[in-house]
Order: C-alpha cells, then sequence, then structure tokens
C-alpha cells in the first residue's frame, strides 16, 4: 500500500471528480446551503467545480493541512469570493460554512467504497479529509466575520460624517444638532467642524441642540463643556437646547454644572439668540387680515 | 527680539502678537502694556493672536495676566482671532481662560469693547443723576 492519507485525497478528487462534484451538490441542495439568499444553482455549481479542482491542486501540493501555506492561496481565493458574495446577500455563516461542510458526505462515501476493507487507510484519510474541511469551513467563518467588520466599520465612519452636521439658523446663528452618544471621537469631530463654521460664518451664537443624545452622564457633560469652552475662546456663545426631563433631572442628580445658558427647546433657543442679535419675529398674519378688511368691504 | 508693537485705535489698545512668545517678552509686554492703558487712558484692550499656531499654558497664562491687570486699570480686555485649532488645544489642557473676553475678530472685538463700555457709561451717567 503505497498510498498515505496525504496522497489518497488529490488521487480520488482527480479519479472521481465529476461523481463527487454531483454527489457534493446533490448534498447541496438537499440541505438547503445557500438557498437562504439568492445564489442561483448554476452559479453554486460553477463555485463547487472551482473550489474542487482548486482543492485537489492544493492537496496534491503535499501541504494537506497547512491551508495558510502559499498552496492553498488559489483555494482561499475562490472561499473568499463565495464568503462576501454571501455576506452581500445577507446568508448566515453557518450557512455559507456549509457550503464546505456538506462536501464532508460525498467525500466519506467515496472513501468508504474505495478503501473497503482497509480499515487502518480508511481510519485515516477520513480523519485527514475531515481536519482538512473542518480548517476550510472554520476559515470561511473567519472570512465572513471580517468582511462583517469591514461592514460595521465603514458604516460607524459615515455614522460620525452624517451625525454632525452644522447648520446656518440665521446670519450669526448656527445649530448643531447631535444624535447619538457623545464620545471622545465624536466630541473631536463636533467641536472642529463647529469651530470652523465659526470662523467661515463669523457666527456669534452657536446653539447646541442634544435633543438626539440618548443619555447625559458625566462624561458626555464633560464633552459639552468642552466644546462650549472652545466655542467661548473663538468669541462665539453657545446656548445648549433641547434637554429633556429626564435628563435634566440626571444632570441635577450627578451634581453636574454645565454652566452655560440651557433651553427647553431649539425653538426657545432661537428665539433667545435673534433676542440677543436684536432682532424680533413678528406674527404677520392679524396685519395681513386686517389688510384684507376695507377690501372685502369694498366688494 | 524686537518688542511687540502696541497701536492705538481711539481709545482702544490693540496688541497683535506675530512672533513666538517667550518668558521675557511677556514680562516686557505686560510692562508696555499697563504703562500704555494709563498714559492712554485707554478703556479697551484688544490681543489679536489670529498669528499664533500655537498656544501654549505659558501664553495662556499670560493672556489671563494681562486681562487681570487691564481690570485693575479699568480697561476691557478682549482676545480676538484664537484659531479652532488653539482653541482645542487650550480646552484639551483644561484653559477656558474664563477670565477672559474673546471674539472672532478685531471688528468684532472692537464691537465689543465699544458696547461694554457704552454699558458700563451710561449705568454710570444713570447712577448719577
Amino acid at each position: 500500500m503505497s498510498e498515505t492519507a496525504e496522497t489518497i485525497v488529490p488521487a480520488l478528487i482527480e479519479r472521481h471528480h465529476q461523481k463527487l462534484l454531483e454527489d457534493w451538490l446533490t448534498c447541496q441542495v438537499r440541505e438547503g446551503v445557500l438557498r437562504g439568499g439568492q445564489i442561483k444553482e448554476a452559479e453554486l455549481a460553477d463555485q463547487s467545480r472551482r473550489f474542487l479542482g482548486e482543492l485537489r491542486r492544493s492537496a496534491a501540493s503535499g501541504r494537506t493541512l497547512d491551508i495558510a501555506a502559499r498552496q492553498w492561496a488559489p483555494a482561499r481565493e475562490v472561499l473568499e469570493e463565495l464568503v462576501r458574495h454571501c455576506a452581500a446577500q445577507g446568508i448566515s455563516p453557518s450557512q455559507t460554512a456549509g457550503f464546505v461542510f456538506s462536501l464532508k458526505e460525498p467525500v466519506f462515501a467515496l472513501l468508504q467504497r474505495e478503501l473497503i476493507g482497509n480499515a487502518p487507510a480508511l481510519a485515516e484519510a477520513t480523519w485527514t479529509i475531515s481536519a482538512l474541511l473542518d480548517k476550510l469551513g472554520l476559515f470561511t467563518t473567519e472570512l465572513y466575520q471580517k468582511s462583517r467588520e469591514e461592514v460595521i466599520r465603514r458604516q460607524q465612519d459615515e455614522l460620525l460624517e452624517l451625525s454632525t452636521p452644522v447648520i446656518r439658523l440665521w446670519d450669526g446663528v448656527l445649530a448643531l444638532p447631535l444624535i447619538g452618544t457623545l464620545d471622545s471621537a465624536r466630541t473631536q469631530t463636533v467641536m472642529e467642524s463647529l469651530l470652523e463654521q465659526i470662523v467661515a460664518s463669523g457666527a456669534e451664537i452657536a446653539i447646541i441642540d442634544i435633543t438626539g443624545v440618548p443619555t447625559v452622564d458625566t462624561l458626555v457633560a464633560q464633552h459639552l463643556i468642552k466644546t462650549v469652552s472652545a466655542a467661548r475662546l473663538m468669541g462665539a456663545d453657545c446656548i445648549i437646547s433641547g434637554i429633556r426631563p429626564q435628563i435634566a433631572q440626571t444632570i441635577v442628580h450627578l451634581g453636574l454644572d454645565l454652566d452655560v445658558v440651557s433651553k427647553a427647546t431649539m425653538a426657545d433657543a432661537f428665539a433667545l439668540a435673534l433676542r440677543r442679535l436684536g432682532k424680533t419675529v413678528t406674527d404677520i398674519g392679524s396685519t395681513g387680515g386686517d389688510a384684507l378688511r376695507p377690501r372685502r368691504q369694498r366688494n | 527680539m524686537g518688542e511687540i508693537p502696541i497701536l492705538q485705535i481711539g481709545d482702544c489698545l490693540l496688541v497683535s502678537i506675530q512672533v513666538d512668545m517667550h518668558d521675557r517678552l511677556a514680562l516686557e509686554l505686560q510692562d508696555d502694556l499697563t504703562n500704555r492703558i494709563v498714559a492712554s487712558r485707554a478703556r479697551g484692550v484688544m490681543i489679536d493672536i489670529s498669528a499664533l499656531e500655537i498656544v501654549d499654558s505659558f501664553i495662556g497664562r499670560m493672556l489671563n495676566n494681562i486681562a487681570g491687570m487691564s481690570r485693575v486699570l479699568d480697561a476691557v480686555t478682549v482676545v480676538v482671532g484664537m484659531r479652532p485649532a488653539v482653541a482645542i488645544t487650550l480646552v484639551e489642557l483644561g484653559l477656558a481662560l474664563t477670565g477672559v473676553r474673546t471674539a472672532l475678530n478685531v471688528d468684532k472685538g472692537l464691537a465689543m469693547i465699544r458696547r461694554i463700555i457704552d454699558a458700563e457709561e451710561g449705568g454710570g451717567a444713570g447712577r448719577g443723576a
């Protein structure tokens, strides 16, 4: 018996490539692998054929169980492509790993037929192929996780960009509606964009609206105070608005001193800002009505 | 190293810091400025730091000191033209310069001094009458 477990795997795949592929595909379809998404059967068959081919070539390289080796790069590439597709389609990681694991059944059946009557060789070959497929299956899970982490990181960046707009309410009045928790990184971004806008627009009043901030603890308060102080150093006054009743209670219970003018709503804060700038808002509804009345009498 | 020029605009003094500050220069500036406030009977002092890219705790303290001295001599101090990066650095250092008034630029600083002086004089006249 010259065949060891190392050489038996590529040899078997070589000899029974077509049969193995058919069995594997049947197995995949039966177990519902990849059917959670929109992957077509033809596509699946193509991926399977390519993977099986690369698996044979990589296994024949002699480093059967070292899937991190250079010889496994093409097989890893096929898996990477598959996983990226699966992750984008929202297919679960276990279903994705099932792509690899479902290969076990046809391979084991094949081994049993081939090595009938040679129990030690069968056991060894079974163990080798099982260990190999386990590694590849875990590799897909790792890849899956990596691709999700990439998505999360991108979303975090986008969120940071999205959630710090500085709005020009009036000549000399800026509004900064904060949404989400204030951590150090966000405070930095918020501060920078606010100060830059103060320089660009020459604003004297900035309204910081915290309606969208879920909780205010000592850290968030500290970040707010920092932002207010920095704006003050630039010569702009801050008004904090949008303090919800619950948050007002928390602020007092924590003994925080925000040391800044605060208003319950953005509307109040804006009214104060206009008053400070010497502007008033008048209701033209009543004068409009008066103006209309004579005309109506004339008719 | 030359001294820092102090310009007079009406009853206001304008100090434009264009060079790196060091201890001796700061002390000289405080000396010059207090003398000029008394000599010219200035009511306001504007310190323009728009050229400064780095403001450390030393300059922060100097600004505070000048504000304190001017206040004693009955002059209002306004620091103008601070850059955003400088403001952030000062806040991170814990130097909020609470004793100093600030304005975005010289224009607004002048208007602010005018407003404060008018309010003081208006209040004084009201009390006098």
